[in-house]
């Protein structure tokens, strides 16, 4: 019986996918089950899966401890301050590089290119001592400033610019568009989904930066939320249900956005290849 | 024409062009001279010549490092690739729900490392965690996880009486926790990748396959894995730029930082101890050096034996 075989072969199929599924999860789950447990309940050993009262104060009390909301905001302004400046750092040169010509473009952005093949960790201590140079460590401007250039962004939008039909932009200057009008009216709106993409990506990377962020501020009250939350990591190393709260709090904001944005988060990651 | 305006393209570069300039650029000459130097939190403290470059030769903590670092990349990397792949060629059935695996499958790859770092390290706890509870259900004794600096090959090979040592110890248990831990983080990215690879097959290929007979193991090694070579290289790629890079997980879940006698000390991570734990800022830009030589030749190297196998249809 062919159809049978069929059958029990999907079957087997969707077992091991559930499982895969399961351990995908499974930390979330238990970061979740914990943060709602009393302090007991969850170094109870051999654990409870569920928890025995639901104590939704730990949240609360996660925010009591370190100013959390001060993160919070400070996050905020990092991640929108970066993407802001992001768009118009490279839809500016992108536009430059895909459709204007002047002396040197090729040169100029085979040495963008170039950049890219340096890896993070170069970077870490040069940046320091320029940042301190210019009186920016421990401030916003050392978060935003050195990431508001995203060259993949940069080479992302020049190639979709550069498939927008040449008529279009020689209709535009008959109808005395200067630049500033073709990239307002003609091409941002032509490239919404390449857009939807960089920022998305953009927002994912920085919501999650932690290594830099660590290293350009000190004080407490410039601390990001993922700087913050291994702060706290460090500061209250035993108690679990308060630090599985503050986890969740910390993805919160992300996997929400995700849900919503789903197939823009993958194919943007997809495209840049790199997360972090 | 637009020539009459030529400079104002200068302008539309310019701001992109100022940043690349000083952070980008700038940093990369900084670097190079930095490691000429002796250099502490306040600046300059005279200059040495090469002797950073000769310190890396008799740092043994940078050696321990560097062994880390290797036995996590050559470990991680392929274990997400042939996990994926697995898990892509079963989602590439026609079942139902795909979708739903597709975004449960994904999730960990949105989420920060910073927070996942913090519940594994709950989850690998080794009096209280969730994994030891489930392994004595097992009937299997509780590991120390992130507290055991033990290498495997040792354990493996202690087990029949020889000892090995150093390096051929292997990578630790500790290591094994963070290693675990990173397939698992990055699996959802590799999967999605490989899922869209795979879909890019063309169905006339494994038709032909099927007129000649052609069957699972055959079709496989045949058809699917030449075809999906360019997205298998690609993920061999980044992949291992990933892993070379890892930090977070060092920072936050081993304890003291750099594991039980350093053995998760990855080199990125020692080039942070380094650098903004004992302000070594010239010695830090030699190895922050070798990473990015070992880096580079990582792809170089990829790109010249492993790329000739790759068919680019």
């Amino acid at each position: 019986m062919p159809s049978m075989r069929r059958l029990s072969e999907k079957t087997l199929i969707h077992v091991v996918l559930i499982v895969g599924a399961c351990m995908m999860i499974m930390p979330f789950l238990w970061m979740l089950t914990t943060s709602v447990k009393t302090q007991q309940d969850a170094i109870k050993f051999p654990p409870d899966i569920f928890p025995k009262q639901l104590v939704f104060m730990n949240y609360l009390d996660a925010f009591r401890q370190v100013d959390f909301s001060g993160y919070f905001l400070n996050t905020v302004i990092m991640t929108f301050g970066t993407t802001l400046l992001v768009f118009v750092t490279s839809v500016c040169a992108a536009y430059a590089f895909a459709r204007l010509k002047f002396v040197g473009r090729e040169l100029l952005f085979m040495t963008f290119l170039a950049m890219m093949m340096v890896p993070i960790p170069v970077y870490l201590v040069p940046s320091y001592v320029i940042l301190s140079h210019l009186g920016w460590i421990d401030t916003f401007l050392a978060l935003i400033i050195p990431w508001s250039v995203n060259i993949f962004a940069i080479f992302l939008l020049r190639q979709h610019f550069m498939t927008i039909p040449q008529e279009l932009f020689d209709a535009a200057r008959i109808d005395g568009f200067d630049h500033l009008n073709i990239l307002m009216r003609i091409v941002i709106p032509l490239s919404k989904p390449v857009l939807v993409t960089v920022g998305v990506f953009q927002i994912v990377a920085s919501w999650n930066s932690f290594l830099w962020p660590l290293i350009v501020t000190h004080s407490d009250s410039m601390r990001t939320i993922q700087t913050g939350l291994a702060y706290f990591a460090q500061a209250e190393s035993t108690n679990y249900p308060l630090l599985c709260a503050a986890s969740t709090f910390t993805i919160m904001p992300l996997v929400v956005l995700y849900f919503f944005v789903q197939r823009h988060i993958m194919e943007s990651f997809a495209r840049s290849g790199l997360k972090e | 024409m637009l020539r009459r305006g030529w400079w104002k393209a200068y302008l539309f570069i310019l701001p992109a062009f100022l940043v690349v300039i000083a952070f980008r650029l700038l940093p990369i000459v900084q670097a190079v001279r930095m490691s000429f130097f002796r250099w502490g939190i306040a600046g300059p403290l005279g200059f040495v010549g090469l002797k950073n470059f000769a310190r890396l030769f008799i740092d043994p903590k940078f050696y321990l490092s560097l062994s880390n670092t290797f036995w996590y990349v050559i470990l991680v990397v392929p274990m997400t690739i042939v996990i994926s792949l697995f898990f892509a060629s079963l989602l590439n059935t026609k079942i139902r729900g795909r979708g739903v695996y597709r975004t449960l499958y994904y999730i960990p790859v949105v989420t920060s490392t910073v927070a996942l770092s913090v519940v594994w390290k709950w989850i690998y706890n080794p009096d209280r965690g969730v994994l030891n509870a489930l392994f004595n259900m097992l009937g299997l004794e509780s590991v120390k996880w992130l507290h055991d600096p033990r290498g495997l090959f040792e354990l493996l090979f202690g087990a029949f009486g020889i000892e090995v040592t150093g390096f051929f110890a292997g990578p630790s248990v500790a290591l094994l926790a963070l290693i675990i831990m990173a397939v698992w983080h990055n699996a959802g990215y590799c999967i999605i990748i490989a899922l869209a690879g795979l879909q890019n097959i063309p169905r006339q290929y494994y038709e032909a396959a099927r007129l000649d007979g052609a069957t699972g193991w055959n079709v496989f090694r045949h058809i699917t894995l030449p075809a999906l070579s360019p997205t298998l290289f690609y993920l061999l790629v980044t992949q291992s730029i990933i892993a070379f890079n890892t930090f977070t997980p060092v920072y936050v879940m081993t304890d003291p930082p750099g594991g039980p006698l350093s053995t998760t000390n990855l080199v990125v991570f020692y080039l942070y101890e380094q650098s903004f734990k004992l302000w070594n800022l010239g010695y830090a830009n030699a190895i922050a050096f070798v990473i990015f030589i070992l880096i580079f030749s990582l792809v170089v190297v990829q790109r010249k034996f492993i790329e000739r196998r790759v068919y680019y249809a």
